[in-house]
């Protein structure tokens, strides 16, 4: 062992901290995928878990693009959604099939033939959208979306019109004794899935390429200098992220078994970029965190309160204004202080933080509910606890107008008792 | 050894009507040190950017080793082993110290664009990045975030990232720029021990740094070479002394007591 | 020519519709960097401001005073949101636009319902102005050119012959200048947004009535009004006029075009029965924006007219 050798066992993570930074989070998701069903969760429960399985797929790859490689994508629906079309029509042809390729070809695992969709059109799309970085990518980004969405409608022998493609997950030859019926079988699916999709983009970042995407981002100039075109990096990054993004496709055709071209279209575009920077496009963690959340509340929110959409639009303003990090950054600066044993210092102003949050949050709630329940016109009122609260009641004024000015009077003399610390 | 490393003739860059570089011709051997001095606005960087691929020449000709580099791609010049480091501090400043080196050593060491390897398991890529983190003396703040190192620190890390990929032609924008006497003395013998055996162009204003490393020194004034030659014979030449008023021609004379 | 006639003079009115609203967001682009997603937000703010004006007095009064308000909403977002994540970088400045358009989305839909509303044409100027080749041509129309050419007029006067104008020109060409010349950007900034919004606001009241105003309103026109920016190119008024006519007379000229595939590249054997074949020129016009979107930041970056790459 020569000197540098040595020098260099100190550079490198110990095998302790490799088995704890890179295997136990994977082991852990493992036995959490594996032990949920233990709690015996309802249909509705497995139903929810399946398509966050998917989501978190999908989330982290768009953030392959956006975190990682710093591309912003209008579009990345497009793969999920070509993917998700090729995986349908590969179940038809296994449902028809009698022999051959098609006859022998599990469902279980079609998400591969999503991934090989999603891959041939980030390798086609790819192409031209890949020569510029930052506002021209994330236009064209946007028109190809648009483009895709409209070819969606127009071509009904691939895309199946406004009904879409349909298939019949039930057919072919099962594997590891599911035969995909009910939603608990589909669960052990997903979650085979969700572990391979997250360990292997995981695993893409370890990788030569997957570094290279960080450096692209921060520096595309000087990734030239040392020997790499940032366009060919970029249009790599891009084939993979819509490879991802067509494994997720490919678990919702089978999910869903229902593929319809709303699904290239721009609100799921959009839903996943919410999902990715609300959960912290800065961290790995952080669009699984997005895609949880997002997904429960498009669930269960939506079945509380009409307004749901209008709560993530404030969500997601609220991120990208005072925690850029995202949820991971929130949860990270929280246990990196518990580390370091600085809790103690931090601990009064989060605090603070959270009763001025609360308080904004709680005053917005009694607005936004009141005018709802006004806005359907149905002669409803909004009565939690009771309470009868119309605009008329003065009440009302008094439930939104306290606690929203109370919450940013504290949030802004915090948020002036820390500048005043910096300066 | 008498192969031109670098071979520029007829060199010439436009911005418009403006010419900033007007016919350079100039000839590095293998294994020398070439310093490229002139006052502010000579056309230096541009230069460097030509050179490095940066900028496309107006006119003439950028050989590499005999090979024709004027207008390639940046990293197509880069392959052929040509680096260069730039003035203004151009490191990843998201990442580590090590990952800022491993990221130049990558495409040298054969693994381009893989994305079937686990970086960490490429034990030679480790090996070289301990390497030449050990030679510019940067080991021990190896797994600091580049953007936390200090000023000196950061224009260490740009040269280790230039010598990474272990290219034979080295061109050096500034390295000392703005560096306090002790810290330029360090780089000196940094740059010494790191470019041995491999030719190197810098461009520099502090004369000491010049006459203590350059073995011939070129003169640019206004996109031209007005001089090239041995440090001695170049402080002499008459037309350089003009060029260089007051203070800087001071400067050439405190090269001397250097 | 019974149809190519007025589907000329249709095209090139809803080509100064939309140039009404791009102008905005040109100045808006150009100045600031800010591609501004909820630009057509305010466009919809317009028509539906307009329309609560209409209820309770006329239209006259929602022509002044919609855009105002419109312009002040524009405003009050620029100082109090968009300044604060200005510091993040233009990757974060879009995405709180884009989430801003999420925002207003579903607050225009709790507001005014999700159904469109009643927002009609005056009955001063509910009438047939001339016959063109044996169809009626409604005098709204005209009224549209009306209000167009005169905010053309005024645009290119303040921008031309007044002070202000000139410090706005420098700016969208030289963005980083003009604070070097003494003056207070971020009031600058804060006016172009608010007078952009306003614009977007003014071509919401006219065009909310002519079209339908309706929560959808936003989301159909937002990536159009992109279009023409990126089109039209950075920094560059007259491009983006050139670019809204032009894509208001293909648009328009296209839907008019019932010939197929089959019928055009018959000769090559498609046929008009095919899926391909059977697609109309008609039903492509919604794709044509956005193949020229793409085509243009694919060969011409810097757009048609502007003079620096984005």
């Amino acid at each position: 062992m020569t000197d540098i050798t040595q020098k260099y066992a100190n550079l490198a993570p110990t095998t302790a901290q490799k088995f704890r930074q890179r295997v136990l989070p994977f082991l852990a998701l493992a036995v959490v995928l594996a032990i949920i069903p233990m709690s015996g969760p309802s249909g509705t429960a497995y139903t929810l878990l399946n398509v966050m399985g998917i989501n978190i797929v999908f989330a982290l790859s768009y953030n392959m693009l956006l975190g990682r490689g710093g591309l912003l994508s209008f579009g990345h629906a497009v793969y999920f959604g070509l993917g998700g079309f090729a995986a349908v029509h590969a179940m038809d042809a296994i449902g028809s099939a009698e022999s051959g390729f098609w006859a022998n070809y599990p469902i279980f695992f079609l998400p591969v033939i999503g991934f090989a969709g999603g891959a041939l059109a980030g390798a086609v799309i790819g192409w031209p959208s890949c020569k510029r970085a930052g506002t021209p990518f994330a236009m064209i980004s946007l028109g190809i979306a648009e483009l895709i969405a409209a070819a969606g409608l127009m071509f009904g022998s691939i895309f199946g019109g406004e009904e879409g493609v349909t298939g019949d997950r039930m057919v072919g030859h099962e594997v590891f004794g599911l035969s995909l019926g009910p939603t608990s079988e589909v669960y052990w699916f997903i979650a085979f899935w969700t572990f391979v999709g997250v360990a292997g983009m995981f695993a893409f970042t370890r990788t030569p390429l997957g570094k290279l995407s960080e450096a692209t981002r921060d520096n595309p100039e000087r990734v030239e200098f040392i020997g790499y075109n940032p366009t060919r990096v970029r249009y790599l990054v891009f084939i993979f992220a819509g490879a991802f993004a067509g494994l997720s496709g490919g678990m919702a055709a089978v999910n869903y078994e229902i593929f319809t071209p709303e699904a290239l279209s721009l609100v799921p575009s959009g839903l996943v970029l919410l999902m990715a920077y609300i959960g912290g496009i800065r961290y790995f963690t952080g669009p699984i965190l997005g895609a949880i959340l997002l997904t429960y509340m498009q669930s269960m929110l939506s079945d509380f309160t009409e307004a749901w959409l209008l709560y993530l639009g404030l969500l997601f303003i609220c991120i990208v204004m005072f925690a850029p990090g995202g949820l991971a950054g929130v949860l990270y600066g929280f246990t990196d202080a518990l580390r370091a044993g600085k809790l103690g210092e931090v601990i009064g102003r989060w605090a603070g933080q959270a009763i001025g949050s609360a308080l904004a949050l709680f005053g917005m709630i009694i607005l936004v509910e009141v005018a709802v329940h006004w806005s359907n016109g149905f002669g409803e009122t909004f009565e939690p606890y009771g309470l009868h609260l119309t605009f008329g009641n003065p009440l009302t004024w008094v439930l939104i107008v306290v606690p929203v000015v109370a919450g940013i009077v504290i949030l802004r003399r915090l948020a002036n008792t820390e500048e005043g610390v910096i300066a | 050894m008498s192969e031109n490393a670098l071979s520029l003739k007829g060199l010439t860059k436009s911005f418009g009507p403006a010419k900033i570089i007007q016919g350079v011709d100039l000839d590095i051997k293998a294994g020398e040190r070439h310093a490229i001095i002139g006052p502010n606005g000579a056309g230096k960087s541009t230069l460097f950017n030509l050179i490095s691929g940066l900028y496309t020449p107006t006119s003439g000709s950028v050989k590499l080793r005999g090979e024709e580099i004027g207008g390639m791609a940046p990293f197509k010049i880069n392959r052929k082993g040509l680096s260069r480091s730039f003035q203004v501090s151009n490191i990843f400043a998201n990442m580590t110290v090590r990952e800022n080196v491993r990221c130049g050593v990558l495409y040298s060491m054969g693994y381009g664009y893989s994305f079937l390897r686990n970086i960490g398991n490429l034990k030679e890529v480790s090996e070289k990045t301990a390497e030449i983190l050990e030679s510019v003396d940067l080991i021990d703040k190896a797994n600091l975030p580049a953007v936390l190192l200090p000023y000196a620190d950061q224009r260490t890390l740009e040269i280790a990232i230039t010598i990474a990929g272990g290219a034979d032609v080295i061109l050096l924008d500034e390295p000392t720029a703005g560096m306090s006497h002790s810290e330029t003395d360090r780089a000196v013998d940094l740059i010494t021990k790191a470019t041995e055996g491999k030719t190197l162009v810098i461009v520099e204003h502090d004369m000491g740094v010049v006459f203590n490393l350059a073995d011939r020194i070129s003169v640019l004034v206004y996109g031209e070479i007005i001089a090239t030659g041995k440090p001695e014979e170049v402080r002499g030449d008459p037309k350089v002394r003009e060029a260089y008023l007051g203070d800087e021609a001071d400067g050439l004379d405190e090269g001397d007591a250097a | 020519m019974e149809t190519f006639v007025p589907s000329l003079l249709n095209g090139v009115i809803y080509g100064l519709l939309l140039f009404m609203l791009s102008s905005g967001l040109t100045l808006i682009f150009s100045m600031m960097g800010v591609l501004n997603f909820a630009h057509a937000s305010f466009y919809m703010l317009g028509a539906y401001f307009a329309y609560t004006i209409t209820q309770s007095t006329n239209f006259w009064f929602a022509l002044i005073l919609a855009p105002i308000l419109a312009g002040l909403v524009g405003a009050g977002v620029e100082k109090w949101g968009l300044r604060k994540v200005h510091a993040n970088g233009h990757v974060a400045e879009l995405l709180f636009t884009f989430g801003l358009a999420y925002l207003i989305d579903e607050i225009v839909k709790i507001i005014w319902g999700r159904n469109a509303v009643n927002y009609r044409i005056p009955e001063a100027l509910d009438f047939t102005i001339f016959r063109l080749y044996g169809s009626d041509y409604p005098a709204y129309r005209i009224f549209m050119l009306f209000v167009a050419i005169s905010m053309l007029v005024a645009l290119w006067f303040l921008l031309k012959k007044t002070r202000a104008g000139l410090i706005i020109q420098a700016a969208l060409t030289h963005p980083h200048m003009v604070g070097h010349l003494g003056h207070n950007v971020p009031r600058i900034f804060m006016t172009v947004f608010g007078a952009g919004c306003a614009l977007a606001g003014l071509a919401g009241v006219i065009g909310g009535n002519y079209l339908v105003t309706e929560p959808s309103m936003a989301v159909l026109m937002g990536p159009i009004v992109f279009v023409v920016v990126v089109v039209g190119g950075m920094g560059s008024l007259e491009g983006a006029f050139i670019a809204s006519i032009l894509l208001g007379l293909l648009q328009t000229l296209a839907i008019s075009v019932d010939t197929t595939f089959g019928e055009i590249f018959g000769f090559l054997g498609l046929s008009g029965t095919s899926e391909v074949g059977s697609i109309s020129i008609a039903s492509l016009a919604p794709m044509i924006p956005f193949l020229m979107l793409v085509l243009i930041l694919m060969i011409r970056p810097r757009g048609l007219m502007g003079d620096r790459e984005f």
